[in-house]
């Protein structure tokens, strides 16, 4: 399947260029975007958009609580490029980059361990930055900072 | 919730003979191949013979790592066969910090995140949210940006410098670029004053106006530097025993670099000549001379020399700004952004609640979303930033270069010597504040 970039609807944040590709469009944007000359991946993040309603999008695009949000840059043209795609919360899935750029790895899997967004097609989708067993994903809005279990309390026996 | 649904495996490194053959094959093809070039699932490696293979441990406290890396290391004898960087050791949670920070106090917490270029940190914030803001920054406060970063990256060079040579051997040339790096923090704590965390470049100019005689110091100080880098030269550059532990060594192809997202120094190493202060430039860049060095076989000895001439050029930039460092403010007169000065909260009482409003509520940011990215002595670092229209940050993420640039270690330490593995990750020079925030 390939993909118009001129039919996704985009705009413009503070001067910058957005995409928003439909989840579905997602891989074949971006496959279309780094053919066209965005050669380079500089940024896979995320963010929750639990306690933020109303954030302005264009037409066609529906809000979910996550966005993945993915920066690209053209060398050739000296242009930067952002693609945020809406990732719903009951089903927090995207395809993953790695086959593109396997520089993506290691951000995806940031993503993965602080926003507990799955990346399909990641060879390794594993905690990079939190404790193995850490329950939760900090950076979910609805993870408070208060009430993380301090996991050293007791200290060292006596003799 | 969906947290159950997520599957955490663990950071381990299995031993070959118990490893799927496509895991191995996809860490050696981590790297895409070439057009029609099929990878033979058979020939992922050198012939060994299964149980002759060691898996080690490098860090995290191994003195060479540079902080707190952990290095998963497959060894046959003493070549390295595959390597997995493990980090988040030092990770503090300062992006979720940022989310409980108004914009005012945020600048104190980036700075914290690649400790070596503090500096660049606050600038890559500060930029994002003048962007939001919409706020002109006086030219002023823009150049005496320009200049502390340059020094900041003359420092954080000097770091560099010192530490790859102890790691390669060369234990004085630490105690020289130790020696070399203090007359420019000394520099810095003069105007900012503190040495390291700065918290001097904030949303709306800097903290404080440069001193007086600051032009005879900038300039003392291109005087200093100098001959101090032919010292270095004459130590290590044409030195052969350097040149062996370092040419040739962890080699990156320019197609390596691009795939796996690294910048700075280790992308211009391969001569691919890219430079964000040069080809998309911020600040006023565009109005000073310098050279992007770029180097040609992406090996260790390139990145050294890359590092060792920016020192240079970044005097050379240092001592223009000396010459065209305009008059004006330090930073925008927009009441609702910038503190008033001290004396004027004595005399007005609508000074005293600004003032008071700044410090106890913070300013409210526009709501949007946007990236800005500065070039970092390590690569581009960049400042997503979301907000809800808040005096709080909704989310800020930080594009560190040492955490996409780590990503290079394994494809580099292939093949190599457990000895050129220190020299190699030297040449990454990782700063683990940065990587793991």
């Amino acid at each position: 399947m390939t993909v118009d970039i001129a039919e996704i609807p985009a705009s413009q944040s503070r001067g910058q260029d957005v995409l928003h590709p439909s989840r579905e469009q997602y891989v074949d944007t971006i496959t279309a975007l780094r053919d066209d000359g965005f050669e380079s991946c500089m940024d896979v993040t995320a963010v929750d958009y639990y306690s933020h309603h109303g954030r302005p999008l264009p037409e066609g695009v529906n809000p979910e609580r996550f966005e993945v949000v993915v920066n690209l840059i053209s060398r050739s043209k000296k242009a930067r490029m952002r693609v945020r795609v809406q990732v719903p919360a009951d089903d927090p899935v995207v395809p993953s980059l790695f086959e593109l750029w396997p520089g993506t790895e290691a951000m995806e899997r940031e993503v993965f361990d602080l926003m507990g967004i799955r990346f399909d097609g990641h060879p390794d989708l594993t905690r990079i930055l939190m404790p193995e067993d850490w329950e939760g994903h900090p950076l979910r809005k609805d993870y408070a900072t208060g009430r993380i279990p301090v996991q050293f309390k007791h200290p060292p026996a006596t003799r | 919730m969906s947290t159950s649904e997520t599957y955490e495996g663990s950071q381990e490194m299995t031993s070959r003979a118990t490893t799927d053959p496509t895991e191995l094959a996809r860490e050696l093809g981590v790297l895409r191949l070439p057009e029609g070039a099929n990878l033979d699932p058979t020939d992922y490696d050198v012939e060994v013979v299964e149980d002759e293979t060691m898996i080690i441990n490098m860090g995290p406290q191994h003195p060479s790592t540079h902080g707190v890396l952990r290095l998963m290391i497959e060894l046959d004898g003493e070549t390295v066969l595959r390597t997995k960087p493990i980090i988040g050791y030092l990770h503090t949670g300062m992006e979720k910090t940022a989310e409980d920070l108004m914009y005012v106090q945020g600048s104190t917490n980036v700075t914290r995140m690649d400790y070596a270029g503090p500096l660049f940190n606050e600038l890559a914030f500060s930029m994002a949210t003048e962007t939001l803001l919409g706020i002109e920054v006086p030219p002023r406060a823009q150049w005496i940006r320009m200049l502390m970063t340059e020094l900041n990256r003359v420092s954080s060079h000097l770091l560099f410098m010192a530490t790859n040579g102890m790691d390669v051997g060369a234990v004085s040339m630490m105690l020289y670029g130790w020696r070399e790096r203090e007359l420019t923090l000394a520099f810095l704590e003069k105007v900012t004053g503190l040495r390291m965390n700065h918290n001097f470049i904030r949303p709306g100019g800097v903290a404080a106006d440069l001193h007086d005689g600051w032009q005879q110091d900038v300039l003392d100080l291109c005087e200093a530097i100098p001959p101090r880098l032919a010292e270095y030269d004459a130590l290590l550059t044409g030195q052969p025993i350097f040149r062996e532990r370092t040419e040739g060594i962890g080699v990156l192809t320019q197609e390596q670099a691009i795939a796996l997202s690294t910048t700075g120094p280790l992308l211009r190493s391969t001569g691919i000549d890219w430079d964000l202060r040069r080809n998309m430039p911020y600040l006023f860049y565009e109005q000073v001379e310098f050279d992007v060095v770029v180097g040609t076989y992406g090996d260790a000895f390139d990145r050294y020399a890359i590092r060792l001439n920016e020192i240079r050029e970044s005097l050379k930039i240092a001592r223009q700004i000396v010459d065209l460092m305009p008059e004006g403010d330090y930073r925008v007169q927009d009441k609702k952004v910038t503190p008033p000065p001290r004396g004027r909260i004595d005399e007005s009482m609508e000074a005293l609640i600004h003032h008071f409003k700044i410090f106890t509520e913070g300013y409210k940011v526009p709501e949007g979303e946007v990236y800005c990215a500065v070039e970092s002595p390590r690569g581009e670092l960049g400042c997503y930033l979301v907000s809800d229209g808040g005096p709080k940050p909704y989310r800020l993420h930080i594009r560190d270069a040492s955490f996409a640039n780590l990503q290079t270690l394994p494809p580099m330490m292939r093949g190599g010597l457990v000895a050129d593995a220190v020299a190699i990750i030297s040449s990454v020079d990782p700063i683990m504040g940065g990587v793991d925030r």
